[in-house]
């Protein structure tokens, strides 16, 4: 299969996640959308891994830090989304601009 | 250290005569040694455990150690060693070319065994002596920059770097002698000797400035040769060594200008006997005995050198006659024991001066740290208030004992042979064919102080250790820190004299005149001589015994026709009042009032006239660069800040989407940006 084919699958994801975490008002959902852009960059990895596969398997090496950083990422985020929602009774990131002049 | 060593590498002109040996190469580290001690005393003295004496101490023993061995290299006949580096040039006109060297001779090495032997002892000896003091430290540190000048001094091989170590030993001095500053009498003392000083010092310049002018250099071996060659001689020659000499009456103490020394027994005692007794004193001897072949070939200057110092040899034996300050009467005594000394080099006896010189420093010093351990252990200087401590202090009176028989020259004691020399000499220039009749003043004046120095030295004896305990308290005996120095000066005072034994001690061989047949001291010895010094010696102690133990001397001369010479010498033959009176009041009014004048109109005028400048030009200063232009640009730069930072805060809205968003569009924009290139 030609390498474009998951290069474009993965711009979609990213595209799709870029505009989730601009677009979407629940924490949450901008959470998911973080996940979504990094899941597109895993597959670039893992494509050109197996594409130039001389080069060894650094790539897919690469993939699992990615996804093991993700799920530490998910925790904290999380974390905040959880604490956020205690203090302040909403998980919408329009709400949360405390830190301007 | 490293200047000289430096020096050396880069082989500035170095210029070396006579076979050298290794020690002799080495014994510039003598004069530096001290003088990095100084450094060391003044900057760490007050956080060293000891207080800084143990610094000062252990310098001046090294130094000792290293010319005890430059002397017997001396001995072994290699070691001579004269070298210079160039210091700086001058290419104005005339070239002028100053250097700073060393000449390393048996002179040299006599001076610096006596230099730092006297020191260390001294040293020693005021760790006790001064323990109290609140100044110690820097009472230190002034011994080791005194010691380390007067090295430096003795050790140069040029006019300019002698002068060096002459004004250093004279500020040294001025720094010692008003140790005690609280009390007015002593910083007075202190200033007098530094003027008194002065006068000499400036006429000793324009010797140095003539002797460059006739012989065209400074270097003293150089100019030496010349005039022993008769290159240079004449009037002008005379008139440079007469000015040279003038140098050496101050500093020597020699008649008219006397004065300071007596008065310089203000400081403490370690340093009248390092500096007012045993070494500063004698850098005129030195100096003239230094330039020797100068004043030889400078006809009448020898002669006048000669009188100069049997008139101070009597003058100032007779004045230790009748002083109360013990003290005072060892000072006189420096005094005629300097003029014999000078006289000796008046009538050519070179050897026997400096062999006077040798031994005096060593019974002289103990004779000062003797009254010293007396002062401490009676707190008084005046000889009415002591009496019968031979009974309290038995170390300090025999030593002192040793030291009054060596100076008033009883065999086989130290002064006994040195003072036959010189009279010795003085007989034979008196049947020679130069200058015969300052031979023959210093001949009877010489024979005249030998009675008069054992007499006073009786004098001061049996007021100090016979007859009843006269002061407050009860005297004690110093301590071993004290004591000691005693007995190793005393020591020092029987044995040295041996090294001039007439005829067969060696001392004649080390210290000869340059460029002589050897004298010897063969030349000089003749039997009478000693029998003669000897039978006067014995007369002066045995009238002293009469007249100041059996009875009351002072009483009977008041009561005699002749009490005027009494107060005529007590009051110190006017002397001191007739500078007071007739030199420095007329000259120090007129000069007061014309320089209070000149503070009044002209300083005064222009401090005014600086500070009414000033006040009108700081007036439009403040009114327009400070109000206009310094406030104008300091409230821009905050109002552009303000407004800059009022426009910027828009940007920090705290919504993270539009962060977001804006970081999504720097990424875009960057990476169409490197897609298009």
């Amino acid at each position: 299969m030609p390498i474009s084919y998951f290069l474009v699958l993965s711009a979609f994801l990213f595209s799709l996640g870029v505009y989730g975490v601009l677009a979407r008002q629940n924490a949450v959902l901008v959470l998911l959308s973080i996940e979504l852009m990094l899941n597109a960059a895993n597959i670039n990895l893992v494509a050109f891994s197996a594409h130039f596969a001389e080069a060894g398997l650094g790539g897919q090496v690469f993939a699992l830090f990615v996804i093991a950083v993700a799920a530490a990422e998910v925790g904290v985020g999380l974390a905040i989304v959880i604490l956020l929602f205690r203090n302040r009774q909403t998980v919408d990131v329009d709400e949360m601009s405390y830190m301007k002049w | 250290m490293n200047s000289v060593l430096t020096f050396a590498a880069e082989g500035a002109e170095v210029q070396g005569t006579g076979p050298a040996g290794t020690i002799g190469e080495l014994t510039w580290l003598v004069p530096l040694l001290p003088i990095l001690s100084f450094f060391v005393i003044l900057f760490f003295g007050k956080r060293l455990p000891n207080r800084g004496h143990a610094v000062g101490i252990a310098a001046v023993a090294v130094g000792l150690l290293v010319s005890l061995m430059g002397l017997f290299e001396l001995i072994a006949d290699k070691g001579f060693v004269e070298k210079s580096w160039t210091w700086f040039e001058f290419n104005a006109g005339q070239s002028l070319h100053l250097e700073f060297g060393m000449n390393f001779d048996f002179l040299t090495a006599v001076m610096f065994v006596v230099v730092c032997t006297i020191s260390l002892l001294v040293q020693i000896y005021s760790t006790e002596y001064m323990h109290d003091d609140k100044r110690y430290t820097i009472f230190y540190a002034m011994l080791s920059l005194f010691t380390g000048s007067m090295l430096l001094m003795v050790i140069a091989n040029n006019l300019i770097q002698l002068f060096v170590g002459w004004e250093l030993v004279g500020i040294c001095s001025y720094f010692l002698i008003g140790h005690y500053w609280e009390e007015k009498e002593n910083s007075s003392a202190a200033i007098k000797a530094v003027i008194t000083n002065r006068i000499g010092d400036i006429s000793m310049m324009f010797g140095i400035f003539a002797l460059f002018v006739i012989g065209g250099t400074f270097n003293i071996p150089e100019l030496n040769h010349l005039a022993h060659e008769g290159h240079i001689g004449g009037t002008s020659l005379a008139i440079a060594a007469l000015l040279m000499f003038g140098g050496a009456v101050s500093k020597s103490a020699q008649f008219p200008l006397y004065v300071w020394l007596p008065d310089a027994m203000a400081g403490p005692t370690p340093v009248s006997a390092l500096i007012h007794a045993a070494t500063m004193v004698v850098a005129g001897i030195y100096m003239v005995a230094r330039m020797f072949l100068v004043f030889e070939s400078a006809g009448i200057a020898l002669a006048v050198v000669a009188i100069v110092a049997a008139i101070t040899m009597l003058l100032a034996a007779i004045l230790a006659l009748v002083q109360d300050d013990i003290k005072k009467v060892l000072a006189y005594s420096t005094v005629s024991q300097l003029a014999y000394m000078m006289a000796a080099l008046g009538v050519g006896a070179y050897t026997a001066a400096i062999f006077h010189l040798f031994t005096h420093a060593f019974f002289k010093a103990l004779l000062f740290l003797g009254a010293g351990s007396v002062i401490h252990g009676v707190h008084s200087n005046n000889m009415s208030d002591m009496g019968g401590l031979r009974k309290y202090m038995p170390h300090t009176f025999k030593t002192f004992i040793i030291g009054s028989l060596a100076l008033a020259g009883i065999f086989p004691l130290a002064g006994f042979f040195s003072k036959d020399e010189i009279i010795g000499g003085a007989l034979r220039a008196a049947t020679g064919d130069h200058h015969q009749i300052a031979a023959w003043i210093v001949l009877v004046s010489g024979i005249i102080t030998a009675f008069l120095t054992a007499l006073y030295m009786t004098r001061a004896c049996v007021k100090t250790f016979w007859g009843e305990y006269r002061g407050n308290g009860t005297p004690h005996e110093s301590g071993g820190g004290i004591v000691t120095p005693l007995w190793i000066l005393a020591g020092a005072s029987v044995l040295v004299g041996f090294i001039g034994f007439p005829v067969i001690g060696p001392f004649a061989d080390w210290i000869t005149v340059p460029g002589h047949e050897h004298h010897g001291f063969e030349a000089l010895y003749n039997i009478v001589l000693p029998i003669l010094a000897t039978v006067v010696a014995v007369a002066g102690i045995g009238l002293g015994y009469v007249f100041f133990y059996k009875r009351d001397w002072r009483v009977d001369i008041l009561n005699s026709p002749f009490a005027w010479m009494y107060r005529f010498a007590q009051n110190k033959y006017y002397l001191d009042d007739f500078y007071l009176n007739g030199v420095v009041r007329p000259v120090q009014y007129p000069i007061s009032r014309g320089t209070y004048w000149v503070d009044r109109k002209i300083i005064d005028g222009l401090v005014n006239g600086v500070a009414l400048g000033t006040l009108a030009t700081a007036r439009p200063t403040y009114a327009v660069i400070d109000q206009q232009i310094v406030d104008f640009a300091v409230n821009g730069a905050a109002g552009l800040t303000g407004s800059t930072g009022g426009l910027l805060r828009y940007i920090q809205s705290g919504n993270i989407q539009r962060y977001a968003a804006v970081l999504f569009a720097a990424v875009a924009i960057f990476v169409a940006l490197f897609a298009l290139t």
